[in-house]
């Protein structure tokens, strides 16, 4: 065995050990821990990826001395990998972006508490990732919620607190919905390993008696984590809570914390049901149905929005429209484009609200676009990252979210009977997205004569412009040269079947 | 019967407090208990107004169903849809339930390899009597280890909504504090806890470190602990119980508590998974000293249960610790 297979379960440790040594310290070092744990963490899964990579085909990590079905069991893939990579850098960009305002918003007496909540979340999210075993995805998905709610309300006031009810009431429906799907299942293959549910699905998918009880367990999965990955008729929590949020929080909300749900459906999808027999039930069309009208919904609702957080929220809801979409179509090229999509999603989102914060702060803090007019000369770095953001958002080439759209394109021409819908409401969807995008950058590079807010200078902001290049040469990264990323998803995907 | 004590000897003794008590001539407990009369927090008048304002324009302006045509019909609309929708949920999963496989019946498929190797030798294995200790703390640690730090995640996001600056705590320490509308010194109270306390943290510590000899462990026997600190603070207030268990060294036990399960759970996973022998004795099962890691893990989560539900308490009672 490898030196490097243990390096997934170490990762996992270590943010538990981070998070809860940081529950006893200061300000500072709390924050300090959280840097060098993000750094190790890119190290350790960037060390993973490679290994995977030139392996060629997963392993699996037993937690302990009993072997799987009656022990804890990780799985090492290359998506898992690329995943839990990925995860570490949207993080930790998305922290440094922010780490100013983290400062103004949240009492300093609190700050520690901040911290210990991302280290678990990322601990959340890297067993999501990683885990091959049902229950334990639950366990680490209520870790995941109850961290989520956290960081929305760490900043106080009433909006957050409002947002932060609202998100738990949606999540903990949603978590109960897929806690009753994981015990039906449960009751139908007495297993919890995923492994060996697939292996009994199979079996029982033939019997006449269970196949009601299964297609309901499947319903109540895909419904449970839907709703906690905010898919369109479930959204209602996402705009206040991304909107109101601190800015880190709100990116990472954004771009990791819906994704590890929707991850986690992959996982069940290919790892648990078995990708045909998802594909030819019935749930997998309103999947579809809800992802088409989540793009225009979604887009249409951020059309209407006067203020801009709320307006990139409300834009998460037409991307994640898309994730499902691609879901939907039920076809491998489909889940390709979504995963691609999961990662160019979350690279362009959380540059989207760092990017904004910074336009909001030379605009006295207002979120209305009317005082935002010019706010690109007052804050050029924003500004300028705001603009590559929205070109990506919109799907113009070199950038990451034009992958995206090709990909979601080809795989609807490859489904015959879902390729007419899908391909009209990708192009309504990204015309509407052009409006509100364009929108906002013609409003925020409208000259404006009499400044009356301060400028800002490199100098003050430099952590948070080393932030915001990360971001755009990372969605440029994705958008240039992405084949090498395609084949890495499709081959993940290989080895999830 | 002649008395051999003389009136005001015997006026002192036991025997005559309970006469006395029992021909209902006087109460003992009068002048004793002191039982605050209840005060009235005084509000000054135009705040009340500037209240009742409010909430009459929100809910003339807002919550206007009256003129408001659009929210009437949206909130008869809402109730029903919600009614409707629980009881179509409730409708799926009953009609589910019919076609799963019944309960009790041996050719389920929950009766698998898993289950018997759990119960066969699960005694052999994990050295724990209690299968179902034994189960969650050896077989699958890594998933009770999450558990755990839920409940950790779980106070982290309390403390965010209702910890107070240190400031203002002392400020309500000096003041009436807390305890504003309660009896203070309710001797009936603290008379129970005074017999009960010892014996529900032994209860609790003996449910604790039996927990893989026997029903119990360490969730539950910390929430026995839990609670008996609980009583103990509500009995003799948070000045007494600081005294052992303020902020300092709750942060001390939670994250000793949690550090060292963690690291007995990794040394475990980590040799475990990669085929090293981990010399954790198991140890003759039914002893107190057996089981392997559970006894110490077991003692761990008691430790963290019992900081949680303390810390949940007066959390929600005084703002802090």
């Amino acid at each position: 065995m490898d030196f490097v297979q243990n390096f997934p379960a170490v990762s996992i440790l270590l943010c538990l050990f981070a998070g809860i040594i940081s529950s006893g310290l200061k300000k500072n070092a709390a924050r300090w821990v959280n840097r060098i744990l993000l750094v190790t963490e890119l190290v350790l899964n960037g060390c993973t990826l490679a290994w995977v990579a030139a392996r060629g085909e997963s392993c699996v990590y037993v937690m302990g001395k009993f072997p799987a079905p009656w022990g804890n069991e990780i799985r090492i893939g290359v998506l898992e990998a690329l995943m839990a990579l990925f995860f570490c850098v949207i993080m930790l960009l998305s922290l440094e972006g922010g780490v100013k305002k983290l400062a103004d918003e949240v009492e300093e007496g609190k700050t520690f508490l901040y911290y210990v909540l991302c280290n678990l979340l990322l601990s959340s999210l890297l067993a999501l990732v990683y885990t091959n075993d049902l229950f334990t995805a639950y366990v680490f998905v209520e870790i995941n919620t109850i961290s989520a709610c956290g960081l929305i309300m760490i900043r106080q006031n009433g909006r957050t607190i409002e947002a932060a009810a609202r998100y738990m009431i949606m999540s903990l429906l949603g978590s109960g919905l897929l806690l009753m799907g994981i015990c039906m299942l449960y009751d139908l293959t007495g297993h919890l390993l995923m492994s060996n549910i697939k292996a009994q699905v199979e079996v029982i998918s033939g019997i006449k008696q269970y196949r009601i009880p299964l297609l309901v367990a499947i319903a109540l999965m895909s419904v449970g984590l839907s709703i906690k990955s905010a898919l369109f008729p479930f959204h209602a929590w996402l705009p206040d809570a991304y909107g109101y949020s601190t800015v880190s929080s709100a990116a990472i909300l954004s771009s990791l914390v819906s994704k590890g749900y929707i991850f986690l459906l992959f996982k069940i999808i290919y790892r648990v049901i078995g990708f045909d027999i998802f594909a030819s039930s019935r749930i997998i069309d309103i999947l579809f149905l809800f992802g088409l009208m989540g793009m225009i919904f979604g887009s249409l609702s951020a059309i209407r929005e006067n203020d801009i957080r709320r307006m990139i929220a409300f834009s998460s809801v037409a991307q994640i429209g898309y994730i499902y979409m691609g879901i939907g179509m039920g076809t491998q090229a489909g889940m390709t484009a979504a995963v691609f999509h999961i990662l160019s999603h979350a690279a362009t989102k959380s540059l989207l609200f760092i990017a904004a914060i910074g336009l909001t702060d030379v605009s006295d803090g207002s979120r209305q676009f009317i005082r935002l007019t010019g706010a690109a000369y007052r804050n050029k770095w924003a500004g300028a990252a705001f603009t590559m953001g929205s070109l990506s958002m919109v799907g113009v080439p070199l950038f990451a979210g034009f992958i995206s759209k090709l990909m979601f394109a080809q795989a609807a021409v490859q489904n015959q009977v879902k390729m007419l819908p899908a391909l009209i409401v990708l192009g309504i969807s990204t015309i509407l997205n052009a409006i509100y995008f364009m929108k906002t950058v013609i409003r925020i590079y409208t000259p404006y004569e009499d400044y009356p807010y301060e400028r800002v200078t490199f100098r003050n902001i430099k952590l948070y412009a080393a932030a915001l290049v990360c971001f755009i040469v990372l969605n440029v990264f994705l958008g240039v040269s992405s084949q090498p990323i395609v084949d890495l998803i499709d081959q993940g995907l290989a080895m999830f079947s | 019967m002649s008395r051999l004590k003389p009136q005001d000897e015997y006026e002192k003794t036991g025997a005559f407090h309970f006469f006395r008590w029992l021909s209902g001539s006087k109460d003992p407990y009068l002048g004793e208990v002191e039982l605050r009369p209840q005060k009235r927090v005084e509000t000054p008048v135009d705040t009340i107004l500037d209240r009742m304002d409010e909430q009459q324009m929100i809910r003339e302006k807002v919550y206007d169903v009256s003129h408001n045509r659009k929210l009437a019909v949206f909130h008869r609309v809402y109730v029903v849809a919600a009614i409707l929708f629980c009881i179509a949920l409730v409708g799926i999963l009953l009609y589910t339930v019919s076609w799963l496989p019944r309960t009790g019946n041996p050719s389920n498929p929950d009766n698998n390899i898993v289950s018997q190797r759990y119960i066969e030798r699960g005694l052999q294995e994990t050295g724990a009597v209690n299968i179902v200790s034994g189960m969650i703390l050896t077989y699958r640690a890594f998933d009770t280890f999450g558990e755990t730090n839920v409940l950790f995640i779980a106070t982290c996001c309390v403390m965010i909504l209702l910890m107070l600056d240190e400031a203002i705590l002392k400020k309500l320490d000096a003041g009436s504090g807390d305890r504003h509308f309660e009896p203070k010194n309710d001797q009936i109270l603290q008379g129970t806890a005074f017999v009960l306390c010892p014996i529900i943290f032994i209860f609790g510590i003996y449910i604790i470190l039996n927990g893989h000899i026997s029903p119990g462990g360490g969730f539950s026997g910390g929430a026995i602990l839990g609670a008996g600190l609980i009583l103990y603070a509500s009995a003799f207030g948070f000045g007494k119980t600081r005294r052992f268990f303020d902020e300092h060294i709750y942060k001390i036990a939670k994250i000793t508590a949690l550090c060292m399960y963690g690291i007995i759970g990794s040394y475990f996973y980590i040799t475990g998974a990669n085929g090293i022998e981990n010399h954790i004795p198991l140890g003759q099962p039914g002893h107190i000293l057996s089981g392997g890691i559970i006894l110490p893990i077991d003692i761990c989560v008691g430790l963290e249960v019992a900081c949680t539900m303390y810390a949940f308490y007066a959390l929600f009672r005084r703002g802090g610790l």
